[in-house]
């Protein structure tokens, strides 16, 4: 089984934060080591630019409505994600509450279904 | 052959077999919904020939032995690919032996036990809302119809048919496991598990909804499930603390109901008719958990029915001995209910104007306005200082019940208010 797990949290700050400050090499320290920890299971990962930058598109009788910002404006948003081949939910919720993100945002698991 | 089993006698049996076979048929096939729609097939074959045919003597393994061969038809003919194929070729390698159901024998009853434990474990899993949790519970492992849960929780019947169809489709589609937890989240599972069983049991004995006003099927399968479970946490001392609470509770239910289905309170039970060996049952498990030393809400809620079922009556109980378990009780569990509770056991105690304080908290009216208890409870303790605050409280009380005979019993104690009589009975609920 696949499954997704989308890191949500609180960007506030994030972007201004200096990538030279030992705060930021903890979290990226804590994340080469969540990748090593379970290299074998991550199927692919990618963290995200902040929200900020994001752009969003919808296509309405044709016509593209090009938004700035994320789909939703919430406190919490989506900053990265992993996909993990896992067992069942238990070992993927056991997987994604090491994510360092979870520590402090959100991670949310949902089954990437099979269609073969 | 003639006098096979009439329709209802059929449904009585399967309905007694069912959560035991969905289990096996789970552990087959790892997936519920085809697990049940096997056993819908073979359920229906049982109605259509064991009238005709008389009940085989071991019902139970008929039914999964049909619905094992309806399992591998259904299998065989979806187009789902390989996975599915070599699955049905490893039911029909095992089902190979067994020409004809009537012959079919029972499974071991230690792997029996797992299955069913694994599919609770799927039921009561946290990814699951706690409402679906319950629903699942009662639909797959204690084997109530739609109709019936709906009934139990006054919800529409197309309700909690969604909740189900919803939590089943997220257990196949995100792959919740059957399995019994491994050791480093067991402990924690259990307890969910618990917390689910609890609220079966409850269901079952406050029966909210109709006239019945005690389930006593409901009751017996929640402790059914509590003993599964103390039995896999042989060392968990509160898991037998809720084997030992819900004994003693139930050990009450003959007493509970009089001769026209009312409402009796403790107080006023005849206690002859408590279930003695129930008790004793119930004391063993008690023990059993305390020489564990490790205490915990369901020991102590299970000490203080320990004490009302070794009192003689009602005056003659250890109030304050149950007042100072209310107060343990509270640093583990301070829920509105048992701050309601142990107002009542201080009221008892001796201290009635204390216990009244307590009710009069603005927290607990908030939070327990619709609950029946709270509202009789202070009625009763109000009965006889002040009539015209119990009639009150009695209104309030009808107001919020649905339940008949409460409502029968509710509106008596209300009358002998207006009438400046005697409530009848000592003050306990």
């Amino acid at each position: 089984m696949k499954y997704a797990c989308l890191i949500y949290g609180d960007e506030s700050g994030a972007e201004d934060m200096d990538p030279t400050s030992a705060e930021f090499q903890a979290v990226m320290a804590a994340y080469m080591a969540f990748g090593d920890k379970y290299a074998s299971q991550i199927v692919a990962g990618e963290p995200l630019e902040a929200s900020s930058t994001a752009t969003t598109v919808q296509v309405r009788d044709g016509k593209v409505l090009t938004t700035d910002g994320p789909f939703a404006e919430t406190k919490e948003q989506l900053g990265g994600f992993y996909i993990v081949e896992a067992a069942d939910l238990d070992e993927a919720l056991k997987i994604a509450a090491d994510i360092p993100g979870a520590a402090h945002g959100t991670v949310e698991v949902r089954p990437v279904p099979n269609f073969g | 052959m003639a006098g096979g089993p009439c329709g209802d006698e059929v449904a009585a049996v399967v309905r007694r077999e069912w959560s035991r076979v969905l289990a096996t048929l789970v552990g087959d096939l790892g997936d519920l919904a085809d697990a049940e729609d096997a056993l819908a097939d073979a359920v229906e074959e049982a109605v259509r020939r064991w009238p005709i045919r008389g009940l085989p003597e071991r019902p139970g393994a008929w039914l999964t032995t049909v619905a094992r061969r309806r399992a591998i038809d259904r299998l065989r003919r979806s187009s789902a690919g390989r996975d599915k194929a070599e699955l049905a070729g490893r039911m029909q390698a095992r089902l190979a032996e067994v020409e004809d159901p009537m012959d079919a024998v029972d499974p071991d009853a230690s792997l029996l036990r797992d299955e069913q434990l694994r599919l609770l474990f799927a039921c009561c899993h946290p990814a699951l809302t706690v409402e679906a949790q319950v629903a699942l519970t009662l639909r797959c492992v204690a084997g109530l119809s739609t109709v019936e849960i709906s009934r139990a929780f006054v919800q529409p019947e197309a309700t909690v048919a969604q909740r189900l169809v919803r939590a089943k489709r997220k257990i196949a589609a995100a792959a919740i496991p059957f399995r019994i937890p491994p050791d480093s989240v067991l402990l924690e599972r259990c307890d969910q598990v618990r917390t689910i069983i609890y609220l079966v049991f409850n269901e079952g004995y406050e029966a909210s909804a109709g006239g019945e006003l005690v389930r006593t099927d409901l009751c017996a399968e929640a402790i059914r499930l509590a003993e599964l479970v103390a039995e896999l946490l042989a060392d968990d001392a509160e898991s037998h603390g809720l084997v030992a609470l819900l004994r003693l509770i139930h050990s009450r239910r003959e007493a509970r109901v009089d001769a026209v289905g009312d409402l009796v309170l403790l107080g006023d039970q005849d206690r002859s008719r408590w279930d003695g060996a129930l008790i004793t049952a119930g004391q063993a498990a008690l023990e059993r958990a305390l020489r564990l030393d490790a205490p915990g809400p369901y020991q102590i809620q299970a000490a203080i029915q320990a004490l009302h079922a070794e009192a003689p009556s009602s005056e003659a109980t250890d109030w304050r001995q149950i007042e100072l378990l209310y107060r343990r009780l509270r640093r583990h569990l301070d829920t509105p209910v048992v701050e309601l509770n142990h107002a009542v056991a201080v009221a008892l105690a001796g201290d009635r104007d204390a216990g009244l304080a307590m009710l009069d908290s603005p927290r607990l009216a908030e939070r327990l306005g619709g609950y029946t208890f709270f509202h009789s409870a202070r009625a009763r303790l109000l009965h006889e200082v002040d009539p015209a605050g119990a009639g009150a409280a009695y209104r309030a009380a009808i107001a919020v019940t649905s339940s008949e005979p409460e409502l029968r019993f509710l509106r008596r104690q209300l009358a002998r208010a207006e009438r400046g009589e005697e409530p009848g009975g000592p003050p306990v609920g």
